[in-house]
């Protein structure tokens, strides 16, 4: 298996090369049916980065409608709790729906009213990116339509009543492990019958190009926003950066603005579900190896003929066989340490977080706290770990009783 | 052999002045033994041209029939390596039928891509379709085939403009398939008028022939559509009622013989089509 070359590029910050190439990851492998479509957004896209008026449309919508930006917080009680590094939280959970989600709707809507698109779909797996989508087609005028695993719908009721209050139609995916692989299949299956009108919110950096390096442009909000925070309050950057990675899309889009700030170490965090050797988990990098699905070229989680795994995780926004190709490529260069916590883990950190700091984090995110509660306790007082809080857990709360063993 | 089976095999449809009859079958599909009886009988059924599906978990572009074509064949342990097997088994009687395989990148990458053209070359394979490799992706697979002499068969779709097209259409050979809707595998019947329309837009660009798929279930179906192109492709419709068989519990001989008479209904029905293009 051919493997990107280990060599420190100048700048972390140049891909993708005019093909969506992250390193041998990323790439375009969608039908022909498609091809035409992903040109076309992909000049879009490069029309709109070129107009300041796209930018300015966009920066009003993040501060009057999101709630933008978002505080950095320092999280004075879990600091005290580990005993070691200053942790900061970036609180991407207060945005409008939730979590991180809705900074890469409002660009991507604004990009599909820009081209005159009138429908809208999307896939979910947690619903968080539903919602967010739900809502901004609300906010615009334009029908969308939800696709959802059975699986998912089950574990995340809350989120799918909510996208039905907000207008979208939500279609329940039974194919395969009727989880968020299976929600993008059949969204991508929707696109390829209904090309003329429709445009496609993809949820994460993953997708053909110019998905992967969109959605993390629409992202890079958040560690552009930590950074100017960072250096106000502290003076400096911080230590240790900390995401969790289903897709990555929260994950780089905090890292992406400090990928050049060698001194800047960062963690990202797979979910390992019930551990890495039971076969349960979520973790492509650590698990996996490189493969083509959903339009591109990274690490995947499949069997010895190349046929996709099903992933496990308690929370269903990392439960998913692949990662970002951006991803795949810092990984094999070694800029980004990839990590994983287990279900356990995760729950730990969840309870942790709200009863010490008030603040109910998605599953997804006790990840990254989970991760930090391994390393703060050892580092020096004077470490700053940034963590990004990408959602809150509120969607949640069944999942952790039905874990908890509470009755609701 | 290889690009040249698929040649000689339009040239000798020409010469009969008919279209051709394209089936595609899942390898596999309900087991490998009853599929390796259904693909043996496809030829004297009347098929030109047999597509062998190769199974994935994820296959986007293909509708509900196909999917759990490939499902079936999934759970009862179907390989690439397999499906190779299959195919050497089948060109042990058979030489003259060009053998077509259709699927998606990841079982072919994870496969290796030299040892699978060496492999598929050596077992008999004229030609490739590799739904999720457009002609941007051509360096993945599509330029090492050629080299192999294995023909690597471009789809083409109502969204395929004129500017477009010379691109498409710059690395193919044997035929070219043209999709007849915006959709998946499986989905509603093409409309004739304009399938006529678009065959002619894409002999206005190629010498290749042109082969029509997606949405054809029935004889008549097959002889419309086969009267305005060079070959009709009928798949969903004939997986469709392998799925139903197997149901039954029919498998093995009784299971392709149900087959095998449903493919003579379509045989006939490209045999007694009008042609009405050139
Ligand atoms: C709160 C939250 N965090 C993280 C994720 C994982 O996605 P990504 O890795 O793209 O940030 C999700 C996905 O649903 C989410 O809802």
């Amino acid at each position: 298996m051919a493997m990107a070359p280990a060599q420190t590029p100048n700048s972390y910050r140049e891909g993708p090369d005019e093909h969506g190439h992250f390193g041998i990851y990323g790439g375009r492998f969608v039908a022909e049916t498609l091809m035409p479509l992903i040109l076309d957004l992909e000049k879009a896209y490069e029309d709109a980065c070129k107009d300041p008026s796209f930018r300015a449309e966009l920066d009003y919508f993040l501060e009057h409608y999101v709630g933008r930006p978002s505080p950095l917080y320092f999280a004075e009680r879990l600091t005290d709790h580990f005993g070691g590094a200053k942790i900061y939280l970036k609180r991407e959970e207060l945005n409008h729906t939730g979590a991180h989600k809705i900074n890469n709707c409002m660009g991507q809507i604004l990009l599909a009213k820009r081209m005159g698109k009138k429908r809208i779909i999307a896939e979910t797996g947690a619903g968080q990116h539903g919602v967010a989508t739900a809502t901004v087609a609300a906010r615009f005028g334009l029908p969308c339509t939800i696709y959802m695993g059975k699986t998912d719908i089950e574990r995340q009721s809350p989120n799918v009543f909510r996208m039905k209050l907000l207008g979208a139609e939500v279609v329940p995916v039974t194919s395969g492990s009727q989880t968020l692989k299976d929600a993008m299949n059949e969204a991508l299956r929707d696109w390829v019958t209904q090309v003329e009108d429709t445009f496609y919110i993809i949820g994460t950096v993953a997708g053909p190009h110019p998905y992967p390096a969109m959605v993390r442009d629409f992202q890079a909000v958040i560690g552009n926003e930590a950074k100017a925070q960072m250096l106000k309050t502290e003076g400096r950057l911080p230590d240790t950066l900390v995401a969790c990675v289903g897709g990555g899309s929260n994950a780089i889009g905090l890292f992406y603005p400090f990928l050049d700030d060698k001194e800047v170490a960062i963690d990202a965090v797979e979910a390992a579900g019930l551990g890495l050797e039971s076969g349960k988990h979520a973790a492509s990098l650590a698990k996996g190896r490189p493969g083509v699905l959903h339009g591109n070229r990274t690490y995947l989680l499949q069997d010895d003929d190349g046929q996709i795994i099903e992933a496990h995780s308690i929370s269903a926004g990392l439960d998913y066989p692949g990662i970002g190709p951006e991803h795949s490529w810092l990984h094999d260069i070694g800029r980004v340490n990839f990590v994983s916590a287990t279900d356990q883990e995760a729950l730990d950190a969840f309870q942790l977080c709200a009863k010490l700091e008030g603040i109910i984090p998605a599953l997804e995110s006790s990840h990254a706290l989970a991760h930090v509660a391994r390393i703060a306790p050892d580092l020096p007082k004077d470490h700053i770990i940034l963590v990004n809080l990408s959602g809150r857990g509120d969607k949640d709360i069944f999942t952790v009783a039905t874990a908890l063993g509470a009755k609701l | 052999m290889t690009v040249a089976r698929i040649d000689a095999r339009f040239a000798a449809l020409k010469a009969e002045g008919r279209p051709g009859l394209v089936v595609f079958v899942t390898a596999g599909d309900p087991d490998l033994e009853t599929s390796f009886e259904v693909i043996r009988a496809l030829p004297a059924a009347g098929a030109d041209v047999i597509e062998i599906g190769m199974p994935f978990t994820d296959p986007m572009a293909d509708g509900p029939a196909i999917q759990a074509a490939g499902l079936r064949a999934l759970a009862n342990g179907q390989t690439l390596a397999k499906t190779l097997g299959l195919v050497r088994r089948f060109r042990e009687t058979d030489q003259a039928t060009p053998l077509v395989l259709m699927g998606y990148y990841n079982p072919i990458y994870s496969y290796g891509v030299p040892r699978f053209l060496t492999d598929a070359k050596a077992a008999g394979i004229d030609g490739l379709i590799v739904v999720d490799l457009p002609t941007e992706e051509d360096p993945e697979l599509c330029l090492p085939a050629l080299e192999q002499d294995i023909a690597f068969i471009r789809l083409a779709t109502p969204t395929t403009d004129d500017k477009r097209l010379p691109t498409v259409l710059r690395h193919t050979s044997g035929f070219v398939y043209y999709v007849s809707i915006n959709g998946i595998t499986g989905s509603a019947a093409p409309d004739c008028n304009a399938v006529a329309a678009a065959v002619a837009r894409l002999k206005r660009h190629t010498e290749l022939p042109v082969a029509v798929g997606f949405g054809i279930r029935t004889p008549e179906q097959a002889a419309e559509i086969g009267g305005n192109a060079d070959a009709a492709v009928v798949g969903s419709a004939v997986v469709s009622m392998i799925g139903e068989a197997a149901a039954e519990g029919l498998t093995g001989k009784p299971l392709a013989d149900r087959i095998s008479a449903f493919v003579a209904t379509l045989a006939a029905g490209v045999r007694g089509a009008k042609r009405s293009a050139a």
